[in-house]
């Protein structure tokens, strides 16, 4: 038995197929890889940077690699894994475009969700002339651990710059599925991709 | 008045083999002791078994105390006891003197029943894998056929490390901790000199000192002194010891006059006292030769490619002795096998030795991975 996952979790989850073999990174309190083993058989690893996001994964039964991985994924091997997630990280990670490099690089289908910067009210803070702080981007400018925000469609232009290409998107907010202009009316992104 | 969470008074026991053991160097011993004490309750279907793996200078008595006013508890007793990471509530605890040790079980030091005399320079060296395959075997004696779990920290988590891949079936997981999958050339340099230390000190005897009524004293406490060094972090040092001195002066002399140096004799006068000099060259050659990958083509993927076990490996960041580095070398063999493991790098200043420190972190994920296990085993 596994608790209930977070809405974008499950959304993930939804994409990925059973009895797969699963990579997580920044897995958190590995929530995302136990549901997945409890119910759709897959197996896998996390990978956390935190200790006590660590000890986490290891209390449910998750396997999970303490490590940075902006110094790659040098640990992992060519075609390791069927997916490969980063979930709600990417915003604040230095080097993207090595990351999402390395992700297609250790498995075949990458997921990645952030906070689109897009949304609405994002914009409109800007527009009265602040820094947005919103329900996915919590943090005021000057304590941000975010220093690489987008838009859904940056992301997109960023995927075909390294020659990946998109093959799922869903974009949410409060967790439900935003289909009409998600770009302007979604707060949190979910895309899928492949190599090109 | 008894300490709460300690295993209280405990006493050590003996297994006696009859069988002979060739062991990899070729000798045969026709027999030998072996010296073990036990924490906790072996369950009715024996799946709760832990077995602790000492390293180098490491021995049976891991947890509680001989006596009410014992002033040392075992040499893991942070770690073992009841409500401790190691519960001693939910698992049977079995520390072991390896054999070629000098706490009881057969080494250099016993006598060689075929001469009357102290073994000495006539005892074999012994491999990691002879240790496994002796403990194997006090397992067969205790009716465990299959460790809940194997638990080590540096010399202690390569015979963990070892344990699953000679008897894949025989080990559920292995705790390998501040360990490393072989010696770099640096790690045998520093392991000669203590040798050298002690194979050059004219009490040696060609290891046959017994007969002379004296101890190789100044060679095992240079090679304790040195090792010492290398158990500890530049960081930790420095700031325990700093450029402190004794007397507040400098002597112009070469006696002790900063703390770091009385602390190092200290520490090399206490050992040789106790340690036997021909098991600390055995234990450094144990070391020296341990490469489970060496009979694979130095491919430890392929060695591990049988191992059922899963495993926790546990690294500290200011170890240098065995650094991080050597400890995700494990993991990603590991994980190129396939194998289920999780990997932890404990942020701490106690170097090489904090394996046996009680960080809370360390001890956090400790408990949580065990008490995985216990679930596992329904102990």
């Amino acid at each position: 038995m596994t608790a209930p996952l977070r809405s974008d979790l499950r959304h993930i989850a939804d994409w990925i197929t059973p009895a797969s073999s699963v990579l997580d990174l920044g897995c958190g309190d590995g929530s995302l890889l136990a549901w997945l083993a409890a119910n759709k058989q897959c197996r896998g690893y996390g990978v956390e940077i935190d200790v006590d996001s660590v000890t986490a994964c290891v209390a449910r039964g998750v396997d999970v690699i303490q490590s940075d991985m902006e110094a790659g994924l040098s640990t992992f091997e060519d075609n390791a894994f069927d997916f490969v997630v980063l979930s709600l990280t990417i915003q604040a990670m230095h080097n993207v475009e090595g990351i999402l490099q390395e992700m297609l690089r250790v498995g075949r289908t990458g997921i990645v969700t952030f906070p689109n910067f897009g949304y609405w009210e994002n914009r409109w803070q800007l527009l009265l002339g602040r820094m947005p702080v919103s329900e996915t981007i919590p943090y005021e400018w000057y304590n941000t651990p975010n220093i690489h925000l987008c838009t859904v469609y940056d992301f997109e232009r960023l995927l075909k710059k390294l020659g990946m290409w998109p093959t799922g998107q869903v974009v949410l907010h409060l967790g439900e599925k935003v289909d009409f202009l998600p770009n302007l009316l979604g707060s949190l992104a979910l895309v899928r991709f492949e190599r090109a | 008045m008894p300490e709460p969470r300690s295993v209280g008074l405990v006493s050590a026991q003996k297994a006696v083999f009859e069988t002979p053991i060739t062991l990899t160097s070729g000798v045969t011993l026709p027999r030998y002791e072996l010296v073990y004490e036990t924490y906790g309750t072996l369950n009715a279907d024996h799946s709760n078994a832990i077995l602790i793996c000492h390293a180098l200078s490491g021995h049976h008595h891991v947890a509680g105390r001989y006596s009410e006013d014992d002033k040392n508890a075992g040499w893991w007793d942070n770690m073992i006891g009841p409500g401790k990471p190691i519960d001693t509530e939910r698992f049977f605890v079995i520390g072991v003197n390896n054999l070629g040790g000098c706490h009881g079980s057969t080494g250099p030091s016993s006598i060689d029943p075929a001469t009357g005399k102290p073994y000495g320079s006539t005892f074999p060296l012994v491999l990691v894998r002879d240790w496994v395959e002796t403990q194997a075997r006090l397992a067969d004696q205790l009716g465990i056929r299959q460790f809940a779990a194997i638990v080590g920290g540096s010399l202690g988590g390569m015979q963990a490390l070892r344990w699953t891949i000679t008897h894949p079936d025989r080990v559920r997981h292995a705790l390998v901790i501040a360990a490393a999958p072989k010696l770099t050339a640096q790690n045998i340099a520093f392991n000669d000199v203590a040798r050298q230390a002690i194979l050059t000190d004219p009490d040696f005897h060609g290891g046959d000192y017994y007969q002379h009524d004296t101890v190789p004293r100044r060679g095992l406490r240079l090679a304790r002194m040195l090792g010492h060094i290398t158990y500890l972090s530049d960081d930790g040092m420095g700031e325990k010891f700093g450029r402190m001195l004794r007397s507040g002066e400098y002597k112009y002399g070469f006696d002790v006059e900063f703390e770091i140096e009385s602390y190092l004799r200290y520490q090399g006068d206490k050992f040789s006292d106790y340690f036997d000099a021909n098991t600390y060259l055995l234990m450094t050659k144990a070391l020296d030769y341990f490469d489970p990958a060496r009979h694979y083509g130095g491919d430890l993927v392929k060695a591990l490619a049988e191992v059922q076990a899963r495993f926790l490996v546990v690294s500290f960041n200011s170890d240098w002795r065995f650094s991080p580095a050597r400890s995700r070398e494990i993991v990603k063999a590991l994980l190129d096998a396939r194998k289920h493991v999780s990997y932890a790098e404990i942020d701490s200043k106690h170097g090489h030795d904090a394996f046996l420190m009680e960080d809370p972190p360390y001890h956090a994920i400790m408990r949580a991975y065990l008490d995985n296990i216990a679930q596992e085993i329904a102990a």
